[in-house]
């Protein structure tokens, strides 16, 4: 009974968390479609600003981490490949695994290592410096003012990181096609588009998508209810990473899931 | 101006102001004195809306704070100014953006009356020329002018000062009793100052409210708290300790939590 009892709290705690999330995201929504109707403009300096650190900064990293993911795939492969004398399949093992599913997912890490973390960081301080109040008492709301920006940033860079992620990979792939599978530069790159279909790279977009959404809103949730003090900043940003790990493989599955059943038709 | 009517807060379950009802006048200088833990802040978070009261109502410019639309909150909070207890500045722009940033988001004005209205606010609080420094580059007291200097960006109707003088050597904290006493002599501003400085609240108090453990104990003119003969009002203006544990059994309760025979 008293277990039946632990496990209903638990549930009911998750699925509030998840609506906290839904209206924050609500909010920020709200504000970045409806708000310029309502005579409040869109932030837009602060959201280049946020693309400008969460995306144009990641890149450096993200595309030696995504290069080297591609390498490793394509030992991996080869080393199942290799027994079936089949090769020359590297290079659309690489592209497939890349595009669907370690391109999109890779990214998200990165990002959320990078800007999620941030994201709770900078929230959270303002809240315990009392600047979230400041915000408040000037009539400001600060979703509209802090939230929304990051939002736009993340939804829009997160795709393109995606799409860079991908070539990167393919890119590391190619370097092990090249100098162990008796492929030349421009074959692995053709063989690896013939592999992919558009479909392929889409979803994978799709999902990189949801992932920005993810990410944001529980950066900026966590930010939000920080309590007082320096400790809990530190521990808001250490939830905001394991939460989002955890969401965005959670998201994945989900869409993947998704993604398989409709495709099945 | 203000009005409160048996005003209760509670934080997860804790009861922090219980009934709490007075008024304020326009134009006047009210100081809001206690303890730590009295209550006197989270009061002032419930006048500026940043705390909603679990009962009773708060009435600011003839609305009732809590039971109006987020746009005639928002109508209500350009009105006001806050200054906050460490600043509140915002660490990511310069003093100038801080102070500029409630005519940016609030008003039509061209960048460059934004410009100059920010220059004259702060010279108002004596920081003229430090717009382009960051607030991390201030000293404590710089950093409470500049905050006094962004909550008059919109020329309120009423100003409200959390600890002004916390934290502050005595020389910087008469400057900035000496700022507050010019803003109302200047601008006939209602102001409500949130201390526990019994000179500064002397200095600055047309009224002083004096809370204890969420309570009203006293409210009156400086004049009539000096002479009032309530015994926390006396406690608390004579600087008296709270008296030890007079009692041995209730100090032998105190550590065993158990009920003396």
């Amino acid at each position: 009974m008293e277990f039946a009892r632990k496990v209903g709290a638990a549930v009911i705690n998750a699925l509030s968390y998840l609506g906290s999330l839904a209206a924050l995201g609500g909010r920020a929504a709200f504000a970045a479609f409806i708000g310029p109707f309502l005579g409040r403009p869109v932030r837009f300096q602060s959201a280049v600003e946020q693309a400008m650190e969460a995306g144009v900064r990641a890149l450096p990293i993200l595309s030696l981490i995504t290069f080297f993911i591609g390498l490793i795939l394509a030992l991996q492969s080869a080393y199942e490949l290799k027994r079936f004398g089949a090769l020359n399949y590297v290079a659309s093992a690489v592209a497939i695994s890349m595009s669907r599913e370690l391109g999109p997912l890779i990214t998200a890490i990165v990002v959320i290592g990078r800007s999620g973390s941030a994201f709770a960081a900078e929230i959270g301080t303002m809240k315990v410096s009392e600047e979230i109040d400041a915000l408040e008492t000037m009539a400001i709301d600060p979703v509209h003012f802090l939230v929304t920006p990051k939002f736009i940033a993340m939804v829009l860079m997160l795709p393109c990181l995606t799409i860079w992620a991908n070539s990167m990979g393919i890119l590391g792939g190619s370097l092990f096609g090249v100098l162990q599978a008796d492929f030349t530069w421009g074959r692995y790159i053709r063989a690896s588009l013939e592999a992919l279909f558009l479909r392929d790279v889409v979803t994978g977009l799709i999902k990189s998508f949801m992932f920005g959404v993810t990410i944001t809103a529980v950066g900026c949730l966590e930010g939000l209810s920080t309590g007082g003090g320096a400790e809990q900043v530190g521990r808001s940003t250490t939830r905001a990473v394991v939460v989002s790990i955890f969401l965005v493989i959670l998201v994945d599955l989900v869409f993947t899931t998704l993604f398989f059943f409709l495709g099945a038709h | 101006m203000i009005s409160l009517r048996d005003v209760r807060v509670s934080y997860s379950g804790r009861e922090i102001l219980h009934g709490t009802t007075f008024d304020v006048q326009r134009g006047e200088t009210l100081v809001i004195l206690g303890g730590s833990g009295s209550g006197k802040s989270t009061l002032l978070r419930t006048l500026v809306g940043l705390e909603k009261p679990t009962s009773g109502e708060v009435w600011i410019a003839g609305k009732n704070f809590s039971a109006i639309s987020g746009a005639e909150r928002d109508a209500i909070r350009k009105k006001i100014g806050m200054s906050f207890q460490g600043g509140a500045l915002f660490g990511s722009m310069t003093v100038g953006e801080n102070v500029a940033l409630p005519l940016r988001e609030h008003t039509k004005l061209e960048a460059s009356t934004i410009d100059i209205m920010v220059r004259l606010k702060l010279d108002q609080v004596g920081l003229s020329g430090y717009e382009q420094y960051m607030p991390s580059q201030l000293s404590g007291g710089m950093k409470k002018r500049a905050a006094v200097a962004r909550a008059l960006a919109m020329d309120p109707e009423i100003l409200f000062f959390d600890e002004p003088s916390a934290g502050l050597d005595p020389i910087i904290a008469a400057g900035i009793d000496q700022l507050i006493l010019d803003l109302k002599q200047a601008f006939r501003m209602t102001i409500i100052v949130v201390t526990h400085e019994l000179a500064s609240a002397f200095l600055i108090a047309d009224r002083m409210v004096l809370i204890n453990k969420g309570d009203v104990v006293a409210m009156g003119t400086a004049k009539e708290m000096q002479n009032s003969t309530h015994p926390r009002v006396r406690q608390f203006m004579d600087r008296v300790p709270e008296p030890a544990v007079a009692q041995e059994l209730d100090y032998l309760q105190m550590l065993t939590e158990q009920q003396p025979r």
